[in-house]
């Protein structure tokens, strides 16, 4: 086979392409990224709903899981643990730089929030991770408990710890904090570990 | 007042303290002497002819079950809409068991985090460290000693059979046959035993660690596990006389908490629930790791998707476990029991002694940790409850930036309510007995 010409040749340009993209690889409209063997898209937050429907529909049957990231303070520890690097604010890196490291495609700008959405399909075992950026000035995504229904208590969580609203939920309410406890506990910046002393005095008021 | 001159609490029927007897009126030394009904028939009367509602209309109502009830499996609570004695409406109420695993985890090196994540299921503890280091590994891009890997999987599926022995002792306690819970603690405290030998703890071993295992395995562990494969098959055979054929477990089991495969996959239901539908999903054969390809074994499947079949499911897995070590120890290959790079494991003990290299990388491994290159990663495993998975996004310092746990017990309870409805309030027992959640890994 080696020695067929044509096949050569089409696994030169395979490696070419392999090495210089012209074209981003796409799934469902979404750029597709490779991260240690497992397969990423990085739909927009626009786009997600349509990307992950078609996924639905292309045999992703069950929403695994999903998960929120605050990349608030993301490069913040490394740079202050290696002498190499000098100790800058993770604002201060570049764009370039930011999405490198966070192994975006082109054209995705980096944001605080990232929902990561993992996705199973039973017919051939693969699974598909869709990463969707969220601002922080807007942390709101759309609900795919219409699509997947199992979602609605990952969402909550996600909504509980992080803030993210997943706009038209069933019932968006907190999970794993008490119903009325101030703030997303695993956000980068609610200062966790700083807080004196929870559950102080019964609710009554009398005695504390 | 009080007798003593304290002010006492009112309530709408008067005092509520007790005062001495010879200063109570012979009325209310009446209403004191067990009488429970406090209505006299003929004010009972008076108030059945003004009543103007339905007494049969609306027998709805709203109970609470839990978070304290035994037969939770810990502190779940479950919001229940009743009709008589019939389940309408269920709404797992969790979160009183949350202490921020996962932020805990981004505050402990790779190294420690191990310690962190066997305590979420702390019924397979083995299965958490497990894939916490699959995922470390993945990102590291670490290759494993064989040794390592068939050593983890001799770990992992003892602990298969000590999680299922304790959900036949749980769902026997919860249905009544209270002797089997005796039976299912016993024969795991037999499993346990060997654990403690290898690891030093009977629970959360912190015994697997990123790039292999902590310690090789003692001398003598295989005529202990030998020893444990032959005692208990006969025991299960025991289970079996005793439940599985009586008609009584049958009648308690069969048909309650009936789901289908559809449900199951739309609400993301893994593990020994979808399989109790029909449905064959084990990642143990269908998105292989460790070295679960090498080995030979068969995915118990049921077809009803009743308790019944989750009972039964869970039993049949404890004697293909058994099968799976018993190629284990066949097969278990020499070598070394963890990666040799010494930027990821810790030296051994006795070269510190001669080795300034050696004396160096121990140190900065315990005080700094290694450092795990920039990425995100998502790996699972067949845990006992269903597929169990770790996603972890590294910033290139010794810390995880995000781990997250995807625990199959805080998924698999969202089909309570679809399991549930309609049923009576006695099976709803069985049904969450079925389910087999533990708590430490819903709230994490």
């Amino acid at each position: 086979m080696a020695d067929d010409p044509a096949t050569a040749v089409a696994d030169d340009a395979r490696e070419d392409a392999h090495e210089q993209p012209a074209e981003p690889e796409l799934l469902y409209g979404a750029p597709v990224t490779w991260m240690r063997g497992q397969q990423v898209i990085h739909p927009s937050r626009a786009d997600a709903k349509a990307v992950l429907k078609s996924a639905r529909d292309d045999g992703f049957l069950m929403c695994i899981d999903i998960a929120g990231v605050d990349y608030l303070t993301f490069g913040e520890r490394s740079s202050a643990e290696g002498s190499e690097r000098p100790i800058v604010s993770p604002t201060a890196i570049p764009v370039d730089e930011l999405r490198r490291r966070r192994s975006l495609p082109e054209g995705i700008t980096p944001d605080r929030f990232e929902v990561v959405i993992n996705l199973l399909r039973f017919a051939d075992s693969s699974r598909l991770r869709v990463r969707v950026q969220v601002p922080a000035d807007d942390p709101t995504f759309p609900t795919v408990t219409d699509l997947w229904f199992g979602a609605d208590a990952m969402e909550r969580e996600v909504f509980d710890l992080f803030g993210i609203e997943f706009t038209d939920h069933p019932d968006l309410s907190r999970i794993l904090m008490p119903e009325d406890w101030v703030g997303h506990p695993l956000r980068k910046d609610f200062n966790s570990g700083r807080i004196p002393v929870q559950f102080k005095g019964d609710p009554s008021g009398e005695g504390s | 007042m009080g007798a003593d001159g304290s002010p006492a609490a009112q309530t709408f029927e008067g005092r509520q303290e007790m005062t001495s007897a010879a200063l109570t009126s012979a009325v209310a030394k009446l209403r004191e002497s067990g009488a429970v009904m406090r209505m006299t028939e003929e004010a009972s009367q008076q108030v059945q002819e003004t009543f103007d509602g339905d007494p049969t209309g609306d027998e709805r109502m709203i109970m609470n079950m839990g978070p304290q009830h035994p037969s939770t499996h810990g502190v779940l609570r479950l919001m229940l809409e009743l009709e008589g004695e019939t389940v309408l409406r269920v709404k797992p109420v969790i979160g009183y068991l949350h202490t921020g695993m996962e932020w805990t985890g981004e505050e402990l090196t790779y190294l420690q985090g191990p310690t962190n994540v066997t305590r979420m299921d702390y019924a397979s503890p083995i299965f958490n460290e497990l894939v916490f280091c699959l995922t470390v590994e993945k990102l590291l891009g670490v290759e494993v000693p064989e040794r390592a890997t068939w050593i983890r999987m001799l770990m992992a599926e003892l602990n298969r059979m000590a999680s299922h022995l304790l959900f036949m002792a749980t769902n026997g306690m919860d249905l009544g046959a209270v002797s089997m819970m005796l039976y299912g603690w016993r024969e795991r405290e037999e499993v346990l035993r060997f654990f403690e030998m290898v690891t030093g703890l009977r629970m959360n071993h912190n015994y697997i660690r990123c790039g292999g295992v902590a310690a090789d395995l003692p001398d003598g562990w295989r005529d202990h596990v030998l020893r444990l494969l032959d005692m208990i098959p006969p025991r299960l055979d025991e289970y079996d006389t005793l439940m599985t054929g009586q008609p009584i477990w049958r009648d308690r089991l069969q048909g309650v908490g009936a789901i289908t495969a559809e449900e199951c996959v739309a609400l993301g239901v893994t593990g020994p629930i979808l399989r109790s539908t029909g449905y064959a999903w084990d990642l143990r054969r269908d998105d292989p790791y460790l070295a679960y390809d090498e080995v030979d074994f068969d995915v118990v499947v049921g077809t009803y998707g009743d308790c019944f079949d989750r009972y039964a499911i869970r039993l049949n897995e404890i004697r293909e476990s058994i099968r799976i070590v018993r190629q284990v120890l066949d097969k278990m290959p020499k070598g070394d029991y963890r990666v040799q790079d010494r930027k990821v494991t810790p030296p051994p003990r006795a070269r510190i002694d001669e080795s300034m290299e050696a004396l160096i990388h121990h140190f900065k491994i315990f005080t700094e940790g290694f450092k795990v290159p920039e990425g995100e990663a998502y790996c699972a495993v067949e845990s006992p409850r269903g597929e169990l998975g770790c996603y972890i996004v590294s910033d290139g310092s010794s810390h995880p930036y995000r781990m997250h746990i995807r625990a199959p017990s805080f998924v698999n309870l969202q089909s309570l309510p679809h399991m549930m409805h309609g049923g009576l309030i006695a099976d709803g027992v069985a049904v969450i007995s079925s389910v087999d959640p533990i708590m430490g890994e819903v709230d994490r």
